[in-house]
This record gives C-alpha cells, sequence and structure tokens, in this order.
C-alpha cells in the first residue's frame, strides 16, 4: 500500500524528528494532520476537544519517538495514540455528550440484523426471508454525494456508532484503509473487524434512507 | 441459513460487504448473484451500500485551527529545549 519512496520519505522525516528539526515537524503534522483531526471529531464532542486531542497525540509521538522502532507505519502509531487519548478524553467528558453517543450496547452488533426483520416477509408470508418493503430509490448519487446535507447525515450516523464500529468505519471507508492496517491499528480480529464494518455501513445506510424517506415526505 | 439452495433477501443483506469486499467464498458468491438477477429490491439495496461507501470516502478532510497549529509548534519547541 505505501510505495518505498513513501517510507524513505517517512523514515528521514522521523529522523529529522529526533533530531529537532521543525521543518520535519510541520511536514509530518501537514501529512497526517487532516487525517488524525477527522478521526479526533469523531470520538469527542466538540472541535475545541478533538483539537486538544490531536495536539496531545503529536506530544505523545514526540516523547515516544526514540522508541519508535518503524515496525508498523507511522501513521498506524499515530492511529493507536489518538483513539487511546480520545477514548480517555471521552470518558472524562462523557457527562456532557448527547444521549445519542451514550448508547454503547452491543459493541460487535453480532446478533444486530443488518435490515430490522420487519422489512421482510415473515414465515407465513408468501414468500418468506424476501422484501415485504424493498427500499426505495435515492435518485442519481451526483445530486447528493457531495451535498452538505448528505455530509451532516453521515456525521451524526458515524457519531451514533458503537466506539468499535465508528473506528473500524472510518479507518476502512472514509480514510481507505486497507484490512491489515486497519487490524494493527485498532488490535482487532479479521472477522471481528468484518462483522464491526457490516454492522457500521449498515446502519449508515439506514440513517441515509430515513434521511431520504424524510426528504421524500416533505416535498 | 441454508448451505445450499436458494438465497433469500433477509440473508442477502448481511453478506453485502463481505460480497463488496471480495471476502464471499466463490460458492456464496454464485447464490448471491443468482439472487441478484432475479430481485430488484436487493440489486437496490446493493448499489445503495456501494453509493453510501462511496459517499463516506467523499467527506472533506478536517484541518486544526492556526490557533491549535501554533500552540502545537510551540509545545515541539518546549520538547526540543528539553531534549
Amino acid at each position: 500500500m505505501t510505495s518505498p519512496s513513501a517510507v524513505d520519505d517517512e523514515a528521514r522525516l522521523l529522523d529529522g524528528l529526533r533530531a529537532g528539526d521543525e521543518a520535519a515537524f510541520r511536514e509530518l503534522v501537514t501529512a497526517h494532520g487532516p487525517m488524525l483531526m477527522r478521526l479526533a471529531m469523531m470520538h469527542v464532542p466538540s472541535r475545541a476537544v478533538a483539537e486538544e486531542v490531536v495536539q496531545e497525540t503529536w506530544l505523545a509521538v514526540l516523547s515516544g519517538i526514540d522508541r519508535f522502532e518503524g515496525r508498523s507505519s507511522l501513521r498506524t502509531w499515530l492511529t493507536s495514540i489518538l483513539l487511546n487519548t480520545a477514548r480517555t478524553r471521552g470518558e472524562r467528558e462523557r457527562r456532557t455528550l448527547p444521549f445519542s453517543l451514550l448508547r454503547r450496547r452491543g459493541e460487535e452488533g453480532r446478533d444486530e440484523p443488518a435490515v430490522p426483520p420487519a422489512r421482510f416477509q415473515g414465515r407465513r408470508g408468501e414468500q418468506p426471508g424476501q422484501w415485504a418493503r424493498p427500499p426505495l430509490e435515492w435518485g442519481p448519487p451526483e445530486d447528493w454525494l457531495e451535498a452538505e446535507a448528505t455530509r451532516g447525515v453521515l456525521l451524526k450516523a458515524i457519531a451514533s456508532l458503537a466506539p468499535r464500529q465508528r473506528a473500524v468505519i472510518a479507518l476502512r471507508d472514509i480514510s481507505g484503509w486497507s484490512p491489515e492496517e486497519v487490524r494493527n491499528a485498532l488490535d482487532v480480529s479479521e472477522t471481528n473487524q468484518r462483522v464491526l464494518l457490516h454492522r457500521a455501513r449498515s446502519k449508515v445506510r439506514a440513517e441515509l434512507e430515513k434521511h431520504f424517506e424524510a426528504v421524500k415526505d416533505g416535498s | 441459513m441454508r448451505a445450499s439452495g436458494e438465497m433469500t433477501c433477509k440473508e442477502l443483506v448481511e453478506l453485502v460487504s463481505d460480497y463488496l469486499d471480495g471476502e464471499l467464498p466463490a460458492a456464496d458468491v454464485v447464490r448471491f448473484e443468482a439472487h441478484l438477477e432475479e430481485c430488484d429490491g436487493c440489486t437496490r439495496y446493493l448499489e445503495q451500500m456501494r453509493e453510501t461507501i462511496s459517499a463516506l470516502g467523499h467527506l472533506p478532510p478536517e484541518s486544526l485551527s492556526p490557533e491549535a497549529e501554533r500552540r502545537m509548534l510551540a509545545a515541539f519547541r518546549d520538547w526540543r529545549s528539553q531534549r
């Protein structure tokens, strides 16, 4: 996934950082900052707290730089630190979190169906297990994929996921990481990762569906 | 889930991620695609999951405020001076 020259570049920047080179620090912050900030914002209640989490992450990187052996990639290491920091902060701030973020049931969601059972025909239906209420048309993606309203729905949907589902979908689908990288950064087995990702995607799709149905009803 | 035979819609929706990520065993891919050919609801469901993933990939990156960046550089200089 990472090209050899990117690996060399990373090694060069880390050497610079160890030597106290401010330009190297700035370059690393520019390269990884947006990813860290987006992840942080998904795990804590405000932008201000997210910025503190990102800053704490970089401080932890600086104090741990001499111990970093480069066995994992830098961004895997950064992400583990960030998620730990965000988790600690999240726990401290929990009292101030909106109720929707407090739901912590069924972390992996192994038993949660992707689609509510009521959407399918029951055992006495004409065709049990087939759609009773199939999904409706969403319209051409170019009309909504990058719309502001869609972004709002997506961010809210992600915020209401269980923390591990949120972390997996953020890295896989938002940041585009490979399953291997996610496994290294989050320490989840391959099977759990697949379950977490599928539950998370199913819930986000359901929120988009709710949004489109509300838009249709309103128009 | 039935080991062989026709897949129901209720079964299919549980396999969509594995199908899209290429992690579904070959025998299940055959059943999955056979079902899709007959089912508009599931074809649309699959499309919506694809679009959901694509929309997530289009979320814009976030950036630090200039103020936070300044604080971080100050922290870096502190760290450097103590090394």
